[in-house]
């Protein structure tokens, strides 16, 4: 391990450069959850679709990249694997606006079906080697190899971080900005405008499985870099708490991403300074940070500031 | 006399509910047969053939009944740990971890207590152990919903993935048994604490453990004023506060047996299928549990049908991969499409015309 030379500087750097490399998909699958929950509908079901994103983006890769090449083979996974979030976006869009139906258990069924379908159809690609991304080498300035490779980012990383302040401006400044706030915090008034609740939510679902399809393209062609099936482990649930946590600011899901991304980079960090008696336990930090999060944040006497006014709220 | 004409003495309108009831997820069972049927013709296998497999697998010989009994045990007990909460309007699905929660207490409690009682008293301590260990596993989700106003959903599945680390951190570390190769393990089980099998056939006693359980929770639930209070809170909990009913307490009892539950399950696979604590606990019959439990609509007698029919689907997985070259992640997809054809025709009550109540003339 090229840390060892860092002694136990290879700390930091290795939750810094976990940060760098996990975050991505928690980025992406945050900010469509909260497009979704923007307009009053929960998906839980955006586990499912980052495992479906991760297996399409792999898959296509793959498959292109005898033809296209090694460069533009990964790019038309990312676009892949975004439609198959849509796919399943649909699905879910139209199913948990069907009246007396649960978007929860909606949620849960998707995340079966998702997860069922990427295994399904990826099951051919776990053996094979696909083209990954390229990266952006910021640490080219230093000598130090461990630094070097800390500092590789993806595009798909800065991608995440550009959407973010335009999503939170999306929010605030345009007409349809204002369409799915108005659906999420009130539907009656938003009828009365003249807006269909339906098409709105079906829209802001479809997009937000679209980002989240495109957090698993992140995992499959950036960093872990591979496909298998146990791929997502929790992280397309622990975004929706992480939502929950920013307080459905597309600004404040930035930060909450790097913060758990950074959690997430704990286990490995210590593992690889040669303390690895307790990986497991480590490895289950941002699960922990997520449920300790939602304790402090949550109040059981009031709704929570920023919260969309019909979530979770039957019609 | 007005009153007797406007009811018709037809038997089909006086018996339109329980048919309903009955027939809406029947089709939507049909529905989900007929898509999973396309689903492999697309992917290239013969969707009769496919049928007539899982049928053979599942309930097509005495053998297979025995396969398909076997994984069903599990199934009605992880199943209780969505249903009971779901009586209260809370959506638990942390059946998994609850699952993991008594394994890891069922084996820890067998390995201390090892052979110094007798046998009967050691394997009723493990049980109990499971018990109270998947229970508060639960009951702290719904603790926190209560309390703190957390989603018992999100926290519950946070839950799955922190015991099954707990368990991994233990059976690689503390608990390990070095003289076993084959994967991180704890110790195995004294065979007396076993659970045995039923007279003449591979299955162990957990299926009447899940039959029992099953019964006393729809008791519970149905006949006791302790489950009218508990569903008077799932319909209206303003209206269950306003009446005096404790919510809180009622929360936190309801989780815990939903928990217990599961963790008797966990028990008993540990018991009677793995003998030693291992990452093998985690197989999915939690996550299968939760489908079991949206199925047959929360109720407990339901669930024993469809754990058995579930149980006999998974019993199947292996040979649609052998007779078929279908993966093994097909059943999962035959779940999926089971799951969204069954919330679909949620929302088909009172909706279709033939259990429509008659328009009033």
């Amino acid at each position: 391990m090229a840390t060892e030379a860092l002694g136990w500087w290879g700390v930091p750097l290795g939750i810094l450069a976990g940060t760098l490399r996990g975050s991505a998909p928690f980025l992406f699958v945050s900010l469509g959850e909260c497009l979704t929950e923007k307009s009053g509908k929960i998906n839980l079901g955006l586990e499912g679709t980052l495992l479906m994103g991760a297996m399409s983006a792999y898959g296509v890769s793959y498959l292109t990249q005898d033809i296209v090449g090694s460069f533009w083979a990964p790019w038309l996974g990312v676009l892949a694997a975004g439609f198959g979030g849509m796919v399943l976006g649909v699905i879910h869009g139209w199913l948990a606006q069907q009246p007396r139906v649960n978007d929860v258990a909606v949620g849960i069924a998707m995340i079966i079906f998702g997860s069922g379908l990427a295994f399904f159809l990826g099951k051919p690609f776990i053996q094979p080697q696909a083209s990954q991304l390229i990266t952006f080498n910021l640490g080219a300035w230093s000598s130090n190899p461990a630094v070097q490779s800390a500092l590789k980012v993806s595009p798909l990383f800065l991608m995440g971080v550009a959407i973010a302040p335009l999503l939170h401006w999306f929010f605030r400044a345009t007409r349809w900005g204002l369409y799915i706030r108005a659906v999420g915090d009130s539907p009656q008034a938003a009828m009365a405008m003249g807006i269909s609740t339906f098409k709105v939510r079906m829209f802001s679902i479809v997009a937000g499985s679209f980002l989240a399809g495109i957090g698993g393209a992140c995992l499959s062609l950036y960093f872990p870099g591979v496909w298998t099936e146990r791929i997502s482990s929790g992280q397309g649930l622990m975004a929706v708490a992480l939502v929950i946590f920013a307080r459905w600011n597309p600004l404040q899901c930035l930060w909450a991403s790097l913060l758990f991304g950074g959690a997430q980079a704990i286990g490995p960090a210590f593992q690889s300074v040669g303390i690895d008696s307790y990986y497991y336990l480590f490895n289950a930090a941002p699960y922990i940070l997520t449920l300790v999060i939602m304790v402090i944040t949550c109040s059981p006497q009031r709704t929570l500031i920023g919260a969309p006014g019909a979530l979770g709220k039957e019609e | 006399m007005a009153i007797a004409q406007a009811a018709p003495a037809s038997w089909l309108y006086r018996w339109r509910r329980p048919l309903e009831a009955v027939a809406l997820p029947a089709a939507a069972l049909l529905a989900a047969i007929l898509i999973f049927g396309v689903f492999c013709a697309l992917a290239g296998a013969n969707p009769l053939a496919v049928y007539g497999s899982i049928y053979k697998a599942a309930f097509g010989s005495w053998s297979a009944w025995q396969n398909t009994l076997i994984r069903a045990s599990p199934l009605m007990l992880t199943a209780l740990c969505t249903a009971l909460p779901a009586r209260l309007g809370l959506v638990i699905i942390g059946n998994e971890g609850a699952l993991v929660i008594g394994g890891l207490a069922a084996v820890v409690a067998g390995l201390q207590l090892g052979t110094a009682l007798p046998a009967p008293l050691t394997q009723i301590a493990m049980a109990i152990a499971a018990i109270v260990a998947g229970g508060l596993w639960i009951a702290l989700a719904g603790a926190l919903r209560h309390y703190r106003g957390v989603n018992e959903t999100i926290s519950s599945l946070l839950l799955n993935y922190i015991a099954i680390a707990l368990m991994n951190h233990l059976v690689e570390g503390p608990m390990r048994d070095v003289a076993f190769v084959t994967k991180p393990s704890s110790a195995e089980l004294d065979p007396s604490l076993l659970i045995g099998n039923l007279p003449g056939s591979r299955i162990h006693y957990g299926l009447l453990y899940g039959l029992i359980a099953c019964v006393i929770a729809y008791v519970l639930i149905q006949r006791t004023t302790f489950g009218f209070a508990a569903r008077t809170a799932g319909g209206n909990i303003r209206a269950a506060r306003i009446a005096g009913l404790p919510v809180g307490k009622l929360t936190l009892a309801v989780c815990f047996l939903g928990g217990s539950a599961a963790g008797l399950a966990g028990m008993i696979e540990v018991a009677a299928v793995q003998k030693r604590l291992n990452a093998s606990l985690v197989s999915n019959y939690g996550y299968a549990g939760i489908l079991v439990a949206f199925v047959s609509r929360h109720n407990p007698l339901a669930t024993v049908l469809v754990a058995i029919l579930l149980g006999g689907i998974l019993a199947s997985g292996g040979i649609l991969q052998r007779s078929h070259d279908l993966p093994d992640a097909t059943v999962l997809v035959f779940q999926g499409i089971v799951f969204l054809c069954v919330l679909f025709s949620d929302s088909l009550y009172g909706r279709l015309p033939w259990f429509r109540e008659k328009p009033a003339t």
